[in-house]
């Protein structure tokens, strides 16, 4: 497998990091909101696909352009960075906050993108089915409440976290709230268009899922014409990780139409 | 010296075990621990007591606005100034809220302002504030434009109260095509604006400006952060080409007086326990949501581990970094001297009922600090209050 490639790049007047492996079919990773850093489940996808994972405006080390006000925003960044990098026939993965940038993308426009698989996506509200409240949860209650498995949880949580990666989180929590408090983790909107999403699409969800509870994908279900959904089970907010096998599995058979 | 009677309005009759449970008397300790029996009586015995500065000489009332707590009963400030423009004749009525960013149309306020400015002849002084960070939890305001928000609706309401209307005002969070605000302020140009804070050196700038020159009132702060913050202010008054002097800077803290400084401590222990210990209880993600404060002071905030200013803090402990004065008359006024003379406060705003204490010794708590504080205080600074200044 190829190294992963680490560089900046500035589009839409905005210095945006990039980490970029493989060959293949551009695979866009549009990460959720405690960040991109680089992921095993990521290294797997190389294999097989030109993987392209950049930090949102406002996250990691990218800039906080002026103009970042809410996830549509980001959709049409996110349009603009596809035509910038050339991306054509994409299959855009996205999860949580990124699964909601992609629907938002979805709604503009799919002429560059060839699918999309979208991960506990955020954006959409069901009336009467609460979400987690993760701006009141504590770190440890956040690592507890995203995973299903103790055993992960411990070993997260017993991981130790440097000051610059702690300054880190504290920049993304601060922009997610920008993004997200407000209607909280949605758009009231986007439910509206999802039906304008005529690619194919798979929606993953854990069933424990405690942030965005399983029934959310569900409703995506039906508002995406066509689309699949797929539930993982012993799994909370993070299949990418937690199920990380299985999650990269199903992303193959589905980009193989 | 100035001398204000500042109420917080506490859920008193709390069951003080519900914050252990919840870990908080706010945003989510279930308001089923609120019984509107009792709280009949006590919003009328603390109207009661703020009453009782209008009578023995101070110089003002305060009200504030906290949402969705049992720290502070006072939600809608206005109302509460609104029963006191009408049962006060000398006092200033200072409202110490409101909360700018939480609201969608600050119009409000300057209509609730203005109303309150004309009831009373020109006693109101009017307080901004962006709310604690429990509040953007409560009302699901986004904290991340807390600062954004607040001088948006500021610059609206001082045009609203300042510019002969119907103008539009064209905001990024703000737009109205018509403000025109029936009534006008009855004070010229408009009330006395104060600016409460925990201490932020952003707030200092904004209310040192030259355009603005706002009372700043430090809360709740230990006498270091006091001293600091003072300083500050007049540091960057002086930068910006004016003198601010005492008329510009306050500070609001709990008193307790008694006729010992032992019988002090003892009577005032609990209550002062109850107020630092469970109504101001909150876990640091209710008190600084994320955008609150800028992101490098959060920073700066986490990697010093620092502490918050509440906590589990005992009577000695807020004694001695001087966020509770408590002792005989002579204590206290010589701890007030010290504020006016050396530290360069000119409105001290009392709390005299704080957490659980009761009817009967609050009461006890304003004569004696009315008349063993304020009146030989005013000797001593050579100021007079408002009944004299009427009486002259």
């Amino acid at each position: 497998m190829s190294a992963v490639k680490d560089y900046f790049e500035t589009i839409e007047g905005c210095k945006t990091h990039i980490l970029r492996a493989g060959e293949g079919q551009p695979l866009l990773f549009l990460h959720g909101a405690n960040g991109g850093r680089w992921l095993p489940f990521l290294d797997d996808l190389a294999k097989d696909y030109d993987v392209i994972a950049p930090e949102h405006p406002g996250f990691g080390t990218s800039d906080t352009p002026d103009w970042l006000d809410n996830t549509g925003d980001l959709a049409h960044f996110y349009l603009e960075f596809m035509h910038q990098l050339g991306l054509d026939n994409v299959l855009l993965v996205g999860t949580s906050l990124g699964g909601w940038i992609s629907c938002e993308i979805g709604v503009r426009s799919t002429q560059a993108l060839d699918r999309m698989a979208l991960s506990a996506p955020a954006g959409i509200h069901v009336k009467g089915v609460q979400k987690g409240d993760m701006f009141l949860w504590n770190p440890e209650q956040m690592v507890r409440n995203l995973m299903y498995s103790k055993e992960l949880q411990d070993k997260m949580l017993a991981m130790p976290v440097s000051d610059d990666e702690r300054d880190m989180a504290l920049r993304n929590r601060f922009t997610t709230a920008k993004l997200a408090w407000s209607p909280r983790l949605y758009n009231p909107d986007l439910a509206k268009w999802l039906h304008r999403i005529r690619i194919p699409t798979m929606i993953l969800w854990g069933r424990q899922d405690k942030l965005i509870p399983a029934s959310y994908g569900e409703r995506f279900n039906e508002l995406i014409p066509g689309s699949v959904l797929k539930t993982f089970d012993e799994c909370g907010h993070l299949p990418h990780a937690e199920k990380s096998g299985e999650f990269t599995a199903a992303i193959r058979d589905f980009a193989k139409g | 010296m100035k001398f204000f009677l500042f109420h917080l309005m506490p859920y008193a009759d709390l069951d003080l075990s519900a914050t252990d449970k919840y870990n908080t008397s706010w945003v989510t300790l279930p308001n089923s621990y609120y019984d509107p029996k009792k709280g009949h009586l006590l919003y009328n015995r603390y109207l009661d007591e703020l009453e009782m500065g209008d009578t023995l000489g101070f110089d003002g009332v305060c009200v504030n606005e906290h949402h969705s707590n049992a720290y502070g009963l006072m939600p809608q400030p206005g109302v509460l100034a609104g029963s006191l423009a009408r049962r006060t004749r000398n006092v200033k009525i200072a409202v110490l809220g409101r909360a700018l960013p939480l609201l969608n149309n600050p119009v409000t306020v300057a209509e609730e302002y203005a109303i309150l400015d004309n009831i009373t002849g020109g006693r109101l002084i009017a307080g901004f504030v962006r709310g604690i960070g429990a509040e953007y939890h409560s009302w699901t305001s986004n904290p991340a434009l807390s600062h954004a928000r607040f001088h948006e609706a500021h610059d609206l309401i001082v045009e609203a109260w300042t510019k002969t209307g119907p103008f539009p005002f064209e905001g990024k969070h703000y737009h109205f095509e018509y403000v025109n605000l029936w009534p006008r302020c009855y004070q010229e140009p408009h009330p006395p604006i104060w600016i409460p804070s925990q201490g932020s050196t952003e707030t200092i700038d904004w209310a040192s400006h030259p355009d603005r020159r706002y009372v700043y009132l430090q809360t709740f702060s230990p006498k270091s952060a006091l001293i600091k913050y003072m300083q500050q202010y007049r540091d960057t008054a002086e930068r910006q080409g004016w003198q601010a002097g005492p008329e510009s800077l306050g500070w609001a803290t709990p008193i307790y007086v008694a006729e010992t400084d032992e019988q002090a401590v003892k009577e005032a222990r609990p209550h002062i326990e109850a107020f630092y210990q469970k109504f101001l209880r909150m876990p640091p993600e209710m008190i600084v949501p994320p955008g609150y404060t800028s992101l490098k002071s959060m920073q700066q905030m986490m990697r010093a581990k620092a502490e918050l200013a509440f906590g589990e803090k005992n009577i000695e402990e807020v004694m001695a970094n001087g966020m509770f004065l408590c002792g005989s008359p002579a204590t206290i006024r010589e701890k007030i001297i010290e504020a006016g003379r050396d530290i360069g406060v000119g409105h001290v705003l009392s709390m005299l009922q704080f957490g659980t204490l009761p009817a009967d010794l609050t009461r006890k708590n304003i004569e004696l600090y009315a008349r063993e504080v304020i009146a030989p205080l005013r000797k001593e600074f050579g100021v007079s209050g408002p009944e004299m200044a009427a009486a002259e």
